[in-house]
């Protein structure tokens, strides 16, 4: 899985950085990317200096932390996560679900809408189901 | 003769601010200056602006900067943000974590003494919206440097972003060594307060922190100054 997954984050990296520029938000673009832009655009503000470029766990904040940011790339990993405690972390922060004081609260940063669109872009990442 | 010293006196008060945009400072700033940094309050606060900007806005660089730093800056500047401005512009993958692109960076104009004066005082007078930086916020209390440093580095996970000494912690925040040199106090606070309210969008977290944590990160970072940034 994640042999597979690797290759296609640069290409829709690039076009995501392209589309959001014409975007200010919008509704998934299609069923092959089923997540918003601005998903894409908060993914790449404020996850990506920890997350990293390649959804990885390997920001370029990452080589000093004492716990390493979770692998979104990762379909075991991530997939045994419900999308209610994936919300939950954004929203609240690593402390609320008993996790590192790494990951920060966003909740507000980021409203309720755009973190449950930030879950389903996680979702299409780690290509790893609807966490149901 | 009352009536035409008022007169004398009032077209003085109003002639001041027009005499000071007028200044060598404000002519540098406005040709060499907004280019990448804004130094009106910008009407588009949204976070592809955010994007768009090539450096910090300077609207209200009165609040936020000490003078000394900023004339001294100027003259001869250092990378602040390890990952430069926006990190998220400057960094590419490798073997292990993702690393800064220097190839994206460029260096800031650098200045004479005389105009990184001028520069100096015209960006002290522009202070930005009245509550954007809260003053008095900071009280003054010096912080154990131990207490500061594990609620910097373990409680509350400032060095995740921001450098307490040179080279070891995050990238994508500004390095925290020099900035009680940099900044004054009272932005320090209202910034980790509220970082949104005064950089709409901005990636640092409003984490809620309590009054003690607010005047403890402030009065740590104040003192790293004089400890790490010599």
């Amino acid at each position: 899985m994640k042999m597979n997954f690797g290759p296609r984050m640069p290409a829709f990296l690039q076009a995501g950085l392209l589309v959001a520029t014409c975007f200010v938000s919008g509704g998934p673009a299609s069923a092959d990317e089923p997540y918003t832009q601005r998903a894409l655009r908060n993914y790449n503000t404020y996850c990506v200096q920890c997350h990293g470029i390649n959804r990885n766990g390997r920001g370029i904040n990452s080589r000093d932390m004492s716990v390493q940011p979770r692998d979104h790339s990762d379909a075991k990993g991530m997939g045994d996560i419900p999308n209610e405690e994936i919300f939950h972390v954004i929203k609240d922060g690593g402390l609320a679900v008993n996790k590192s004081v790494l990951m920060p609260a966003w909740g507000n940063v980021m409203n309720d809408e755009e973190i449950k669109e930030l879950v389903a872009y996680l979702r299409f990442v780690c290509n790893c189901g609807s966490g149901k | 003769m009352k009536l035409s010293l008022l007169a004398a006196l009032a077209m003085g008060l109003v002639a001041a601010p027009a005499f000071a945009a007028d200044s060598v400072g404000a002519g540098i700033l406005k040709s060499q200056c907004i280019s990448c940094h804004a130094i009106v309050k910008p009407d588009n606060a949204s976070l592809d602006r955010l994007w768009e900007r090539k450096g910090p806005d300077l609207y209200y660089a009165g609040s936020k900067f000490n003078r000394p730093w900023l004339e001294k800056w100027l003259q001869n500047p250092v990378r602040i943000r390890p990952a430069g401005e926006f990190y998220t512009k400057h960094i590419k993958g490798s073997d292990k974590e993702d690393v800064v692109d220097e190839s994206t960076l460029t260096p800031h104009v650098k200045l004479s003494k005389a105009d990184a004066e001028a520069v100096a005082d015209a960006l002290m007078a522009l202070t930005g919206p009245a509550d954007l930086v809260t003053k008095g916020a900071f009280k003054g209390d010096k912080v154990s440097m131990s207490m500061g440093a594990m609620f910097f580095n373990k409680l509350r996970g400032c060095a995740a972003c921001h450098q307490a000494k040179p080279g070891t912690g995050g990238s994508s925040g500004p390095e925290l060594y020099t900035a009680g040199e940099r900044l004054q106090p009272d932005y320090i606070y209202s910034y980790i307060k509220n970082p949104q309210a005064v950089d709409p969008h901005i990636w640092m977290p409003t984490l809620n922190l309590a009054e003690p944590d607010l005047q403890r990160l402030t009065g740590y970072i104040l003192q790293l100054s004089a400890s790490e940034g010599k």
